[in-house]
């Protein structure tokens, strides 16, 4: 999959873009720290979010809150409903073929443990293999680490060149009749690289092997089509994509989800319990025990809701131009390293200045109100890879602007003058 | 401008340019590493003991401006303290980081230490000033090789 932006001409995003609009969808963006206008540029941490998604789950509380999947009652019925309409507008957001796929957890982290869990459980053995790539998050590594020193297999990673690309030849090489998995992330929250999702997919599928994306840092900048990609999994979080905290999705192939044993024992995933012998309920509750985020799931269907508004393309647009402004702008201060300067990225910034660590960038630019994320990003081994034990990163959401990046240029400026 | 002034201020700078007793010590009697796993900021310190008494001290190792002048400032005031003199100036330390100092006459009474004091408005940056002084106290406390702030 291309990114969206390579289509657009900037005519286009003028006219179907509208930055200080978009900017009074979201309140908090309004607020001043420090005595500065706020420039929230930690957008790759969590995003903020609009007004109507925090409506919506208002709404949920004030009307219709009750328990799902249970009562026979008025409420319960609408909180249902509302609840599984939900389901389906991720379903045709990411073009799964059923709700069936769709699966609620917490988040990212849990997606892929249940991914680990439940299809390691059943599918790994002693002396098989699989593979990751040396840009994941650590909850694409650990929950991999866990099953695999359980099961005993070997991880193995794929590695990466020195702008923070992956060496696809080297990946096609890995693969062999012991490789179980494939775990790789779309797009890089510590160095922004657009990972070939779609080509690594179609590599391990060649040799039979399933692929789980890590779509946390995709799905708020571009449109991703799990179809078109024909990932087997593919997991991501609301709250990264303008939604609420505490609640996301696991997207899995129907036939690979009935073929794995539930992720936890609880209520709602059953169909009958006795002592002797429990049936599980059919997909998706069969993976969704225990009452589950209802007014997080109702968020996250209004955030989709509220993507579905806007320009999509337009906005990716948007996101790129400020990245390459803020590439080109950064790259003029002496002394700056732009961390990760992959061919194909996202809108985040990584970088360091020589002599001063990202810490005191951090605490420095927070003075003028400009919110950036300083540290290893869950991304240790990235961090060894290029040598650093840290990195500044600013990370741009659609309603960011010039100005904002202008106001993190004079603010490393500042940085420098303190320490000079 | 104010409260970062106060957080960087000159002794801080000065120490985090040219730190200290920055090196390695052959044949320490104890060696202990501090890690803050949160910004992975890590120094090793070296202390050679005579009875109570720190006879010397050095550190090496990499992190924000904050740690490193704690660390610098650390091991020269520490240097030739008895252990409990030493323990007790963590304990100051640690009060005028976290904001429990009772006033001007305390802090004046730390000397340089008292230019940590602009730390207790920065939350975030206390484990920063302290790593320094939670692994010298693993060093003189217990036979500890790694302390974490975490
Ligand atoms: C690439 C990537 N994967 C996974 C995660 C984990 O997401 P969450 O903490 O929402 O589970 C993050 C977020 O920090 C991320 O950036």
């Amino acid at each position: 999959m291309r990114p969206a932006h390579d289509m657009l001409t900037p005519v286009t995003i003028e006219k179907s873009f509208d930055v200080d609009r978009i900017r009074t969808e979201f309140p908090i963006l309004k607020q001043r720290v420090n005595g500065k206008p706020l420039a929230y540029l930690d957008n790759a941490a969590t995003s903020q979010k609009p007004q109507v998604v925090i409506d919506a789950m208002n709404r949920y509380y004030l009307e219709e809150n009750s328990n799902i999947h249970r009562g026979v009652h008025f409420l319960s019925d609408k909180a249902t409903q509302s609840y599984e309409a939900a389901r389906k507008k991720i379903q045709r957001f990411i073009n799964a073929a059923s709700h069936k796929e769709i699966i609620f957890v917490r988040g990212t982290t849990e997606a892929i443990n249940l991914v680990a869990q439940s299809y390691g459980r059943k599918y790994f053995h002693a002396g098989d293999e699989m593979i990751i790539s040396a840009m994941e998050h650590h909850s694409n590594i650990v929950p991999w680490q866990m099953i695999c020193e359980e099961k005993g297999l070997t991880l193995r990673v794929i590695p990466m060149n020195d702008k923070g690309e992956l060496f696809i030849d080297k990946f096609e090489t890995m693969l062999n009749p012991k490789t179980k998995f494939v775990a790789v992330v779309h797009v890089s929250n510590a160095l922004g690289t657009i990972n070939p999702v779609q080509q690594i997919i179609e590599i391990a599928h060649r040799r039979g092997v399933p692929v789980i994306v890590d779509g946390a840092q995709a799905v708020p900048h571009m449109k991703v089509d799990v179809r078109d990609l024909d990932c087997d999994f593919y997991a991501f979080s609301a709250h990264k994509m303008y939604g609420p905290t505490g609640v996301g999705v696991l997207y899995g192939k129907q036939h690979l989800l009935e073929a794995m044993p539930p992720y936890q024992g609880g209520g709602d995933m059953i169909k009958s319990v006795t002592y002797a012998k429990t049936t599980y309920n059919d997909l998706p509750n069969k993976f969704e025990a225990g009452t589950p985020n209802i007014v997080g799931g109702v968020g996250l269907g209004a955030t989709i809701d509220f993507m579905n508004t806007l320009d999509f393309e337009a906005a990716t647009a948007h996101e790129h131009e400020l990245l390459e402004y803020a590439t080109e702008v950064l790259t003029t201060i002496k002394g700056l390293r732009i961390i990760g300067t992959a061919r194909e990225k996202a809108s985040v910034v990584s970088f360091v200045l020589e002599g001063i660590h990202p810490h005191d960038i951090g605490t420095i630019l927070d003075d003028d109100g400009i919110a950036i994320r300083t540290g290893h990003h869950c991304a240790q081994p990235v961090m060894q890879c290029f040598g650093i034990p840290a990195t500044a990163r600013a990370s741009f959401a659609m309603y960011n602007t010039k100005e904002e990046i202008d106001a993190l240029v004079k603010g490393i400026y500042k940085v420098i003058e303190v320490f000079s | 401008m104010s409260a970062l002034r106060e957080l960087y201020q000159e002794v801080i700078l000065d120490h985090n340019k040219s730190p200290r007793n920055f090196r390695r010590m052959e044949k320490p009697d104890r060696k202990v590493e501090g890690y803050n796993p949160l910004c992975g900021d890590h120094y090793t310190i070296f202390l050679k003991l005579e009875n109570d008494i720190i006879k010397d001290i050095c550190f090496e190792g990499a992190g924000c401006a904050i740690s490193k002048a704690s660390a610098s400032v650390m091991s020269s005031l520490v240097k030739g303290k008895t252990k409990a003199e030493a323990e007790m100036l963590f304990n100051s330390f640690h009060r005028l980081v976290t904001g429990e100092s009772d006033g001007v006459e305390e802090i004046e009474k730390l000397g340089k230490l008292a230019a940590f004091s602009g730390v207790s408005e920065f939350p975030a940056r206390v484990k920063c000033a302290s790593l320094a002084w939670h692994t010298l106290h693993a060093a003189l406390a217990s036979n500890e090789h790694r302390v974490s702030t975490e």
